[in-house]
């Protein structure tokens, strides 16, 4: 990147934190509650993005893995134990299971992991159902307390927000320094080129289960947050459908890219709101949009984006080949 | 002087063609042994059984006096055999240097101390190292995709280095490259050779690199090996002549 | 005992439909790697577009006969050439992820556009039961196991018999091979997905009658074909019928025995099973090491 874009980067960065930490102060309980329900949507679409776009595999349960999470805060908070150790909980419950999950998959073919994930979608959600001396079935579990951060309490819609912007703001620099990492370089390799990078040493197969569980994980992080911001958990909401709409943040917003899951949950936070005028067809609308949009570019939005920039840079390398071409002989024969 | 590779009658068969039929030969230490042969021959089957792509249906093959027969290639890789490709494989979407370190940094410490650890799994300087080398230079931050086919060769070649490897197999490295080129990848091989004391293994088409590369050849046709012998033995065997211009 | 009997074959009844859905699913996978998550919408949907043309006063075996060759057009030419074939170049994993938006787009439009309750949907076999083995079953199940497996006869007939049906093996096997032999590859493709759009009407004309027709009943029976493709064997049209009448009567079995919370898991157990110890299905052939 260039002196120029560098600077033109983290000056849009800045403004779009300071928009996120300032803007809110004037927006009521609603906005409070939509761009809160975003970020939270955001940590398990980044999850999502790693199993998908990083490591290439399709997981069809992390809806299930988000309630997961909200299950095991619920019953802890409700139980009086603190958030963070629900989130901790989360964390580690999911990572597990996904890796349970996900070990006799990957064993096998490419897709069976979506297979797999599907059923388990499925098994998930009557679990939630049907366990109620656990999760009270259908009459969910109600008064989902909100924390008290060093004292602070977080049962307004502002407090818990920020709360919520914080885990995302960690989520994100956590995720930045994973895929600057040599796990994040041998996703890369796997997802490009998983023949070529067996053949440089790298355990596809490890590195592919990490990424399924890691990304499970983090859904059961944002599911550990969804249960106080909603205040109530019930399994309506933890259906494959779920799981879908989790699917179609990370691919309209772009697959394997960082940005994608932010713009992806965006959308699908907000599209409900701008396409409230057309009453119940919204969901058909974005179905037919994300089909067009997956026909003309397979990886999102932000793929247009990145396919357009590619296409300036390609200008600027072919020149730098024609150099490149100019001075080797020297050296060559010198 | 000690055996690097070892195969002895590696037969592969396809249904009832036998595209190697009772290969046997070895490499010593720092010797860079140059399999040729007529179109068809068996030389990349010969290859990916070696590498583990490919299962052999008999015959052995050893490294370093251990039986790896069947290994997979990342098993091998592990132990210390790179191969570069036919076709181009560099990671596009990565730089040079990137690409690289990622050939290098799954032999590193454990997967877990490369997760907590540096972000070039401290192979910087390696790398570094190895561009000046491989004398790309001021290539070193773009993305391999931007690089011409001549260069993407010279990256392929360096990859193959990175981890140290005992063994290396080159698959094709002359293939679509240029003359100046040419001289350059041959001159880094003898000289990576020297230094590094790797072991090299060649199939290749282009005869003049070969013979000016390789310190002995193994010739291959139908499936079997012909002759093996110094470049200047093999130049004027009858039998070798025969079976290339015999086609 | 005749309990069991009963469930038995009430169960082989289901599994034919299932079996149904499941073969086109198995031969859109071969011939043109397309995972198709709508295949449950796919048997949902013929069912509305013959409720739609008898709505419109026509008689009710028009009405099917209407309703079908609409399906044929929509499910197969439309989805193979505005779908399928725009973005098989982009590979098998978005095209997969596009048919999963096509299902929502699907149940929602019949939502929408027709009705979000379940609609009556009338029997093409008459009703009433006939004794078997010493238990009384309904014409409706044997109605439905004969239709299955009729169409299930006579689409191996189609593919073993003639020459048609030949070429359409060679082309799913191996496409560059049956090119270079003359077969008609793009010609077969269609023809498969056609094929499957028949298969999933039939099914559709079926098993509505019975669970009724409504917006939702894609997703139980998309389902439960991929979870009877799987277990018999996701490469072959034979496994997708074993897996089908394995999973009918599995599922039937497990209504009867199994608590009615937990019943729908019984077939995604046997699933997860299947894919930890036999991961090529009951009758398929283990894949050899590529790599």
């Amino acid at each position: 990147m260039t002196p120029a874009h560098r600077l033109f980067a983290i000056a849009a960065g800045a403004a779009v934190i300071a928009a996120l930490v300032f803007v809110p102060l004037s927006l009521g309980r609603y906005g409070l509650y939509i761009l809160s329900l975003w970020s939270v949507m955001s940590i398990a679409a980044i999850g999502l993005n790693l199993t998908l776009g990083y490591a290439g595999q399709v997981s069809l349960a992390q809806g299930a893995f988000v309630g997961i999470g909200a299950y095991a805060a619920a019953i802890m908070t409700v139980n009086g134990l603190p958030l963070s150790l629900a989130v901790a909980a989360a964390l580690i419950l999911c990572f597990i299971v996904g890796w349970v999950l996900g070990y006799p998959a990957l064993r096998v073919q490419h897709h069976y992991l979506a297979f797999v994930t599907l059923a388990f979608s499925t098994l998930a959600f009557l679990v939630f159902r049907n366990e109620e001396w656990l999760t009270k079935g259908i009459y969910g579990i109600s008064d989902v307390p909100r924390p008290n951060i060093f004292g602070l309490s977080t049962a307004k819609p502002l407090p818990f927000y920020y709360l919520c912007l914080f885990t995302l703001g960690v989520v994100t620099i956590a995720f930045w320094r994973l895929v600057r990492s040599p796990w994040g370089r041998a996703f890369m390799a796997l997802r490009e080129n998983p023949m070529r990078a067996l053949s440089l040493g790298v355990d596809t197969r490890r590195y592919t289960l990490m990424a399924f569980a890691i990304g499970s994980a983090l859904g059961g992080l944002a599911g550990a947050l969804y249960a106080p911001l909603t205040e109530f958990v019930d399994p309506t909401p933890f259906t494959l459908s779920l799981s879908l709409n989790l699917l179609m943040m990370v691919i309209v917003g772009g697959s394997g890219f960082f940005f994608g899951p932010y713009l992806g949950a965006m959308i699908a936070v907000l599209l409900p709101e701008w396409l409230r005028f057309t009453q119940g067809y919204y969901l058909i609308v974005y179905a037919v949009l994300v089909m067009a949009l997956l026909i003309y570019s397979p990886t999102g939005i932000l793929g247009i984006l990145d396919r357009y920039l590619r296409d300036r840079s390609a200008k600027a390398a072919s020149s730098l080949r024609a150099a490149a071409r100019a001075s080797l002989p020297d050296e060559a024969v010198g | 002087m000690s055996r690097v590779l070892e195969v002895t009658n590696l037969r592969k068969r396809f249904g009832g063609i036998a595209a190697v039929d009772g290969v046997s030969f070895h490499v010593d230490e720092g010797e860079i042994l140059g399999i040729i042969g007529p179109n068809g021959c068996g030389k990349s089957t010969t290859f990916n059984c070696i590498l583990g792509q490919l299962a052999p249906t008999e015959g052995e093959v050893k490294l370093d006096g251990r039986i790896v027969t069947g290994m997979r290639p990342s098993e091998l890789n592990r132990l210390g055999v790179s191969r570069t490709f036919q076709l181009l494989q560099v990671f596009p979407q990565l730089s040079v240097r990137e690409n690289l370190i990622l050939a290098g940094q799954e032999h590193k410490g454990t997967m877990l101390s490369r997760l907590f650890g540096p972000a070039d799994a401290g192979l910087g300087a390696a790398a570094d190292q190895m561009i000046g080398f491989f004398k790309l230079g001021h290539l070193a931050d773009v993305s391999a995709g931007g690089l011409s086919y001549g260069q993407q060769k010279l990256l392929d070649a360096a990859m193959a280095f990175m981890a140290g490897p005992r063994l290396v197999l080159l698959d094709e490295p002359a293939g679509g490259v240029n003359l100046t080129m040419l001289a350059d990848l041959k001159e880094r091989l003898r000289a990576i050779n020297r230094e590094q004391g790797a072991t090299f293994v060649v199939i290749e088409h282009n005869m003049e690199f070969v013979m000016s590369l390789c310190t002995r050849i193994v010739v291959m046709a139908e499936g079997k090996v012909l002759a093996e012998g110094s470049p200047e033995t093999i130049r004027s065997d009858p039998a070798v002549i025969e079976a290339y211009l015999g086609h | 005992m005749s309990n069991l009997v009963d469930l038995v074959i009430a169960g082989l009844a289901t599994g034919a439909i299932y079996a149904l859905v499941a073969i086109g699913f198995t031969l859109l996978w071969q011939t043109s790697q397309t995972i198709n998550f709508a295949q449950g919408e796919f048997v949902m949907l013929p069912a509305f577009l013959m409720l739609a043309v008898a709505s419109l006063g026509a008689p009710f075996w028009l009405a099917v006969v209407l309703g079908a060759l609409l399906s044929i057009a929509i499910l197969g030419v439309a989805f193979k050439k505005l779908l399928v074939d725009p973005m098989l170049r982009h590979g098998v994993l978005p095209l997969a992820i596009a048919t999963m938006a096509l299902s929502v787009a699907m149940k929602e439009s019949v939502k929408q556009f027709f009705s979000a309750e379940a609609q009556p949907f009338p029997s093409i076999a008459p009703s009433g039961s006939v004794s078997i083995f010493g238990s009384s079953i309904s014409l409706q199940s044997v109605g439905v196991f004969a239709f299955g497996v009729a169409a299930v006869i006579g689409l191996n007939l189609f593919l073993e018999r003639t020459s048609t049906g030949r070429q359409m093996q060679a082309a799913a096997q191996n496409p560059t091979v049956a090119r270079i032999i003359g077969v008609p590859v793009e010609r077969m493709i269609m023809l498969t997905f056609v094929i499957n759009a028949a298969l999933v009407a039939l099914a559709s004309l079926l098993v509505t009658p019975i669970y009724l027709a409504k917006f939702s009943s894609g997703e139980t029976l998309g389902q439960a074909a991929f979870i009877a493709a799987i277990v018999g064997g996701f490469n072959q049209v034979r496994g997708a019928i074993v897996g089908g009448l394995v999973i009918g009567v599995v599922d039937n079995l497990a209504a009867a025995y199994v608590s009615t919370q937990y019943r729908a898991a019984v077939p995604l157990m046997l699933l997860i099973v299947i894919i930890l110890f036999r991961p090529e299905g009951l009758v398929g052939r283990s894949e050899e090491r590529t790599v």
